[in-house]
């Protein structure tokens, strides 16, 4: 329901609107524009049953969601006695300065000369600077109105609007891209000179961060060409370089390319410029304009990719951050000390391969303990104050009662907090550095091993009961999750990992939300990759059906070493399975297929691995060295 | 002549006075330890890769958890620098001033191997 004759008024032009309101209908929804709500209706029961629209129709409804735009929170100014619009907003004039000379008002408590109460960053800064200047006694500053250039999401379509996307200025013309099969509009704004005047964008606002800097300058291509979309007749990508030295990049904070230009990475722009700070949209430009862009190096001290130094590792057999960094590294770092990114990256690297390229297997050994982050160095999760958590690895969820009442004693002793964690097992909280020895020694000699809960690692592997006690159960869930995690368990990976085993295809243990997860069926096993939970959750898709047991961790094994050789740092499955050229039906080919021709490769590394797994903490304890460099302090 | 039958120890500027923290074999290059000092405050103290010793306060100014040891040493245009192991802010090492962050420092203790 909206009131203006089409969706988004302000941002939008008639076009524009249309092509929005042809793709949402396209999504199922019935929208009323050009109409109002002139009463709610609610049946015996007190509840809404319908609104009467004020076209004199009436609409069935269950549930009615009100949007308001902002109000300017004025009370201050009223209670005492300043003057304020007639629509709310303190009354400022260019000077910023109320009714009062003595007092300023700034941002969306107060209605500029123009008569527009902003509610936007950008103008709120702008208004202060003004206030500021005149504050100071500069005659000079004037806040007289802004830009309204937006770049938002409507249920998911872009929608950008930028300049004078109404043109309003006088004998300026349009030039108009529109494809209703796609959804796409797109008008620019041209003065008479040849100059960008503003715009409107729906449904590919890919241009916006380009577009908006180049307003007030004639553009470098013909504007038809910067409608077009890529492929269809636009030779010429327009790229960042083409923006005029002026052009300003970051409307949020006023900042222009050359400014941007001056620094060399993206956090000094930000420390120098303040650009990107505030609504972020220009930070994709901001990229682009720097050095390094088109650089897909690991960070400052590496020009490779993650996979790339994988491959570097594994062909030269080199066991060491320094031998890398002073051989492979960029120039400028080499003989230096690395960084946080690129030590636990190659420290991970390094490790996932340490028994086939020969290096030291544990993560405190040597040079290792150097490299990685401090939950890797402390085999413990780091809290917010200082403090570590523990978690015990309990494989496939199940436990004895007498491991139970060990956890339980440790964590009474030792003064824990104990919590139940998603993956089936025991998280203790609030462990001092000094303290983890004791702990795991204790659960150490009751038979618990590190749960790697602190490392870029396997996790658990969840089950739900199964078979064993399960009415529904086809296979034995429970057996092969315990399986599965005694088989991966500290397996190095890029991310962290995460599985389940489902014992029918109710699928109690939500095997489809994790790295791989496997669902029973009554001839075998159904093995799923590539799931997430967590703030972007992702279904995991089926990679092979109806597996008997041996089948099934020949292909977790090759799945897993496949994601291992090729993703990139901190790279979940999820997010790997979509980056990858041609995606899932790719990584069929090469796990299921062997189109590549490494599977047997990929399986030795896996064989590797499992025959020199160790637990983590009973190595520690053993060795007192180790027990040391856990615990410095 | 002297004979180095003394194993190299890490020492500490505090109060006009060389505060001996512990032996220099005890710090892993890249990484760092925690010392208590006499008055109460902790100093997180980090070897380089080519066994020069740093020492800053311990206490991560953005969190206020005394972590800073348990950080990761970085090299950047060839000053060392400490990442937080908590929220990654980075600290130079001889300056104490936050790389990310203008307005944060952390205290620096003059540091000698002797
Ligand atoms: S997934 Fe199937 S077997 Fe497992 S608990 Fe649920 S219904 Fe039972």
């Amino acid at each position: 329901m909206e009131f203006a004759p089409r969706l988004m008024p302000v941002q939008v032009d008639e076009g524009g609107g249309a092509a929005l309101l042809r793709t949402i209908t396209g999504m199922g929804l019935t929208v009323h524009t050009g109409t109002g709500t002139q009463e709610i209706v609610t049946g015996e029961d007190g509840a809404v049953s319908a609104m009467k629209l004020s076209d004199g129709s009436e609409l069935a409804t269950d549930l009615v969601v009100f949007s308001a735009g902002v109000r300017p929170r004025d009370q201050l100014a009223r209670d005492h006695g300043l003057t304020v619009g007639e629509r709310g907003g303190i009354t400022v004039d260019e000077q910023c300065r109320t009714s009062d000379p003595d007092v300023y008002a700034i941002g969306e408590c107060a209605q500029a000369v123009d008569g527009r109460v902003y509610g936007l960053v950008a103008p709120g800064y702008e208004m202060a600077q003004t206030a500021a200047a005149a504050m100071a006694a500069d005659r000079e500053a004037r806040f007289t109105g802004a830009d309204l250039s937006t770049k938002l999401k409507l249920l998911g379509v872009d929608v950008a609007s930028f300049g004078d996307a109404h043109g309003t200025a006088e004998g300026c013309l349009n030039v108009v891209y529109s494809d209703s099969r796609s959804g796409t509009y797109k008008k620019l704004v041209m003065g008479a000179g040849g100059e960008l005047l503003g715009g409107v964008l729906v449904g590919d606002a890919e241009a916006y961060g380009l577009l908006r800097p180049l307003t007030g300058t004639v553009p470098p291509l013909p504007p038809e060409q910067l409608v077009l979309p890529a492929g269809a007749g636009a030779p010429v990508a327009l790229g960042p370089e083409s923006l005029p030295a002026s052009a300003v990049i970051c409307s949020c904070h006023n900042v222009t390319k050359d400014a941007i230009q001056a620094c060399a990475t993206l956090p000094e722009v930000k420390k120098c410029t303040k650009a990107g700070t505030g609504c972020g949209s220009c930070v994709k430009v901001i990229g682009q304009l720097l050095p390094h862009s088109g650089d897909k190096g690991l960070c400052d001290c590496f020009g490779q990719t993650r996979q790339e130094l994988y491959e570097i590792v594994r062909v030269l057999r080199i066991t060491s951050f320094r031998a890398l960094l002073d051989g492979h590294g960029r120039e400028a770092a080499r003989g230096g000390e690395g960084c946080e990114v690129c030590k636990p990256a190659v420290g991970s690297i390094i490790a996932s391969l340490a028994p086939t390229i020969g290096a030291e297997g544990h993560v405190l050994d040597g040079e290792q303990a150097a490299l990685q982050d401090t939950n890797d160095h402390f085999l413990a999760n780091l809290q917010k104050n200082g403090s570590y958590s523990v978690v015990p690895r309990i494989p496939g969820g199940e436990i004895t009662p007498e491991k139970l009442i060990v956890i339980g004693e440790v964590a009474r002793d030792f003064g824990l907090y104990t919590k139940i964690t998603g993956g089936q097992r025991i998280d203790l909280f609030g462990a001092r550095v000094e303290q983890l020895p004791m702990i795991w020694t204790r659960l150490v000699d009751a038979g618990f091993e590190s749960g790697h809960a602190y490392g870029k690692a396997l996790r658990t592997v969840k089950s739900c009961v199964g078979q064993t006690w399960c009415r529904y159960g086809v296979q034995d869930s429970v057996r092969m999750a315990i399986d599965l995690e005694l088989r991966y368990r500290g397996l190095r990976a890029p991310h962290k990992l995460k599985s389940a085993v489902s014992g029918c295809a109710r699928e109690c243990a939500e095997a489809q939300s994790k790295d791989f997860g496997v669902i029973a069926t009554a001839s075998g096993w159904n093995l799923y990759v590539g799931g997430n939970g967590g703030a972007t959750p992702r279904h995991a898709d089926l990679l092979a059906q109806d597996l008997d047991d041996a089948e099934l961790v020949r292909l977790i094994d090759r799945f897993l070493m496949f994601y291992i050789r090729t993703a990139d740092r901190l790279e979940r499955t999820a997010a790997w399975l979509e980056r990858i050229d041609g995606g899932l039906d790719h990584v069929r080919d090469v796990v299921v297929h062997d189109s590549l021709g490494i599977c047997a490769e990929l399986e030795a590394l896996m064989a590797d691995h499992v025959t020199h797994y160790r637990d983590e903490w009973a190595a520690t304890l053993d060795d007192p060295e180790r027990s040391r460099a856990s615990c410095p302090s | 002549m002297t004979t180095a039958t003394r194993a190299a120890r890490v020492q500490l500027r505090l109060n006009d006075d060389w505060f001996e923290i512990c032996e220099r074999a005890r710090l892993t290059p890249g990484r760092g330890i925690a010392a208590l000092l006499p008055d109460g405050r902790q100093a997180a103290l980090f070897l380089d890769r080519e066994g020069r010793a740093y020492a800053i306060d311990n206490r991560d100014p953005f969190t206020g958890a005394a972590v800073l040891s348990r950080g990761l040493l970085g090299s950047r245009g060839g000053r060392p620098f400490v990442a937080s192991p908590l929220l990654k802010q980075r600290f130079d090492l001889e300056t104490g001033r936050c790389l990310d962050d203008d307005e944060v420092a952390v205290t620096v203790h003059p540091v000698r191997i002797a």
